[in-house]
């Protein structure tokens, strides 16, 4: 580490010194630039913002809020509705977060909470960090030919057998809801996982200790003393998850089907505004851009809600059990 | 001695926290299956195709066979070293204003903010913002367009992380040295930077790392090329984009080479996960 100072025979008599009017100008300088620096993430957002919901301008003009409620995309007749979307998005993202959470919950307490011995613990925790670092295109393709055809004997059954359930009520036939969901959950698993984790860790030892002291057994202490003291931490955890599902958008390009309709059915394809974004973009004429930035703003718009949101809830527990401990 | 001492398999309590402590391990190994299945996958499927060829040769077309994916490892290079070269010293500056110059401002206070919840922005949305203000405007999909979506997606990441190791340098030195008669700027230079460089480093691997497996910025602001890569200004490959474009074709040599660039890219994006674990260590 460079935090000594090497001696310098060049100027070890002139170590201290007042300094100089040029050095008190470039100090100057390199503060303002820094000031600089931190106004430019703020105005980048400003201007993802003015950018995008100018592009989207004439769209909201002549869609305007009908455009929420319309379920038809069809780009040849100019009419553009976002409903099937905006449910595809909600109805994914909250079954992975159903998912995500009841796993990735599990997971954090059993890394907090003496189940395996240390080192163990450790290499468990990179296996679910490294979940994160795959590409989100890398579980497209994994969900394309590995849990599509595993999955597809077990869904064929349930159609069968539990079909007048609505979420079964489709045929399954590959890219689907169902396999959608199943990789949205592990890929927000990790932030989930780790979020709780913080917050499991940030409980003072003595409220374990003191559980412990008055007789609770080990998911006694868990269930009714930690997990209820972290709650705040592990809702923003979800909250955060959510927010990460909703924007997921290659996976779900690959695994949902891109098929513009409402079905309560796990099995029946569906779209997202991201995937809707990540399809149809490419291929646009003018008129489609325009229905697509207003899609893109509708979605900028309910990520950053959740993500402020989530980020509030955050800051405003750490701040309490800080001040607890 | 009270009798709820003694274990006892009978004890409901007891019961039902051994059921529990199973359900956890089960649960937990559970868990894990996905990503020993992505491994296995990358590495029995993709594995098979790894040779030079894929480094020197071009993307097959339709039936061909063989072929490589040269230009994309190139591309995707590219890309990610354009947006590491805005977004690191922008994002180290900044993480400078809000813990050395102004570490209780407002401005300090909503930066902080915005930039925790700018890395929850979907990736996506980069790409839609970049086509509004770039592509537009230059009329050709290109990649420095891509770069520059990239850098948004990097920059929210460098300024939270550096600002963390920042954080960790020690008042004692940082006054050591304005006690010395250093200006504030000769203090954050000479001392805070380089103790909390490998923090720093830290961030900026994470950051590479993360953008370097991005596809959905790239799908229409680099868009894809099946040439090599020949100037800022034109469309340019990228693995990611490679492995989306080659998932949904009906050919066998494709899906295979999409395997393989996958098992590349996740091993790039590993190698600085590693590094970053690496850099980050703190030296006894």
């Amino acid at each position: 580490m460079a935090t000594e100072s090497r001696p310098n025979p060049a100027d070890s008599q002139t170590v201290s010194r007042p300094p100089s009017a040029l050095e008190h100008l470039w100090d100057r300088c390199f503060q303002a630039l820094t000031h600089v620096a931190a106004w430019a993430i703020l105005v980048l957002l400003a201007y993802i913002l003015w950018k995008i919901g100018a592009k989207a301008a004439p769209a909201i003009g002549s869609y305007r809020l009908g455009f929420l409620t319309d379920s038809i995309w069809d780009a040849q007749a100019g009419r553009f509705g976002l409903l099937p979307e905006i449910w595809g998005t909600l109805y994914s993202s909250l079954l992975a977060l159903i998912i995500a959470g009841f796993f990735g919950l599990t997971v954090a307490i059993f890394l907090t909470q003496d189940f395996l011995p240390p080192r163990l613990a450790m290499v468990f925790r990179t296996v679910i960090e490294m979940l994160a670092a795959i590409p989100s295109v890398v579980f497209g393709l994994w969900g394309i030919f590995v849990v599509i055809p595993e999955i597809r004997p077990l869904a064929e059954w349930l159609h069968l057998h539990a079909g007048w359930m609505p979420i079964f009520g489709t045929s399954f036939n590959g890219p689907g809801m169902l396999p959608a969901t199943i990789v949205l959950a592990i890929m927000v698993l990790p932030t989930i996982t780790a979020i709780s984790q913080d917050a499991l860790q940030a409980i003072p030892y003595r409220t374990k200790e003191a559980a412990y002291g008055l007789g609770a057994t080990r998911w006694e202490a868990i269930l009714k003393v930690l997990l209820p003291t972290a709650a705040g931490g592990i809702f923003s955890a979800l909250v955060l998850g959510f927010g990460r599902a909703l924007g997921e958008t290659m996976a779900l390009a690959m695994l949902i089907g891109n098929s513009n309709q409402i079905s309560l059915s796990l099995f029946s394809p569906g779209d997202t505004l991201a995937s809707l974004l990540a399809s149809h973009f490419p291929e646009a004429g003018p008129v489609e851009v325009g229905a697509l930035m207003y899609a893109a703003l509708v979605l900028l718009f309910i990520t950053l809600m959740v993500n402020v949101l989530g980020n509030a809830l955050l800051a405003l527990t750490q701040r309490r059990i800080s001040g607890v401990s | 001695m009270p009798a709820n001492l003694n274990f006892s398999f009978a004890d409901p309590r007891e019961a039902k926290n051994i059921i529990l402590t199973c359900a956890a391990w089960v649960i937990a190994l559970a868990a894990a299956v996905p990503l020993l299945s992505v491994l296995y996958m990358l590495v029995s499927t993709g594995g098979a195709r790894l040779g030079l060829e894929l480094f020197t040769e071009l993307p097959p077309a339709g039936f061909e066979m063989g072929g490589g994916f040269g230009n994309a490892i190139v591309g995707t290079l590219v890309m990610v070293c354009l947006a590491s070269a805005i977004s690191i010293p922008l994002g180290i500056l900044a993480a400078v204003y809000l813990v050395e110059i102004a570490p209780d401002g407002r401005t300090t206070q909503v930066t902080r903010f915005v930039a925790k919840v700018l890395t929850g922005f979907p990736s996506i949305l980069a790409g839609v913002f970049v086509y509004a203000a770039v592509v537009v405007a230059m009329n050709s999909y290109s990649a420095l367009a891509g770069g520059l979506a990239l850098a948004v997606l990097m920059l929210p990441t460098m300024v939270l992380t550096s600002a963390e190791a920042m954080a960790m340098v020690p008042r004692k030195i940082k006054d050591a040295a304005l006690g010395m008669g250093c200006t504030h700027s000769q203090m954050i230079i000479k001392v805070v930077l380089p103790t909390a460089a490998p923090g720093i480093l830290t961030g900026v691997m994470l950051a590479v790392a993360r953008v370097s497996g991005e596809s959905a910025p790239l799908l229409f602001t680099a868009l894809f090329s099946n040439y090599w890569f020949n100037s800022l200004g034109q469309p340019t490959a990228s693995l990611s984009i490679l492995i989306y474009n080659f998932s949904s074709m009906p050919f066998d040599n494709q899906i295979e080479l999409a395997w393989t660039a996958s098992l590349v890219l996740v091993l790039i994006v590993l190698l600085f996960n590693v590094l970053s674990r690496l850099v980050g260590r703190p030296k006894v």
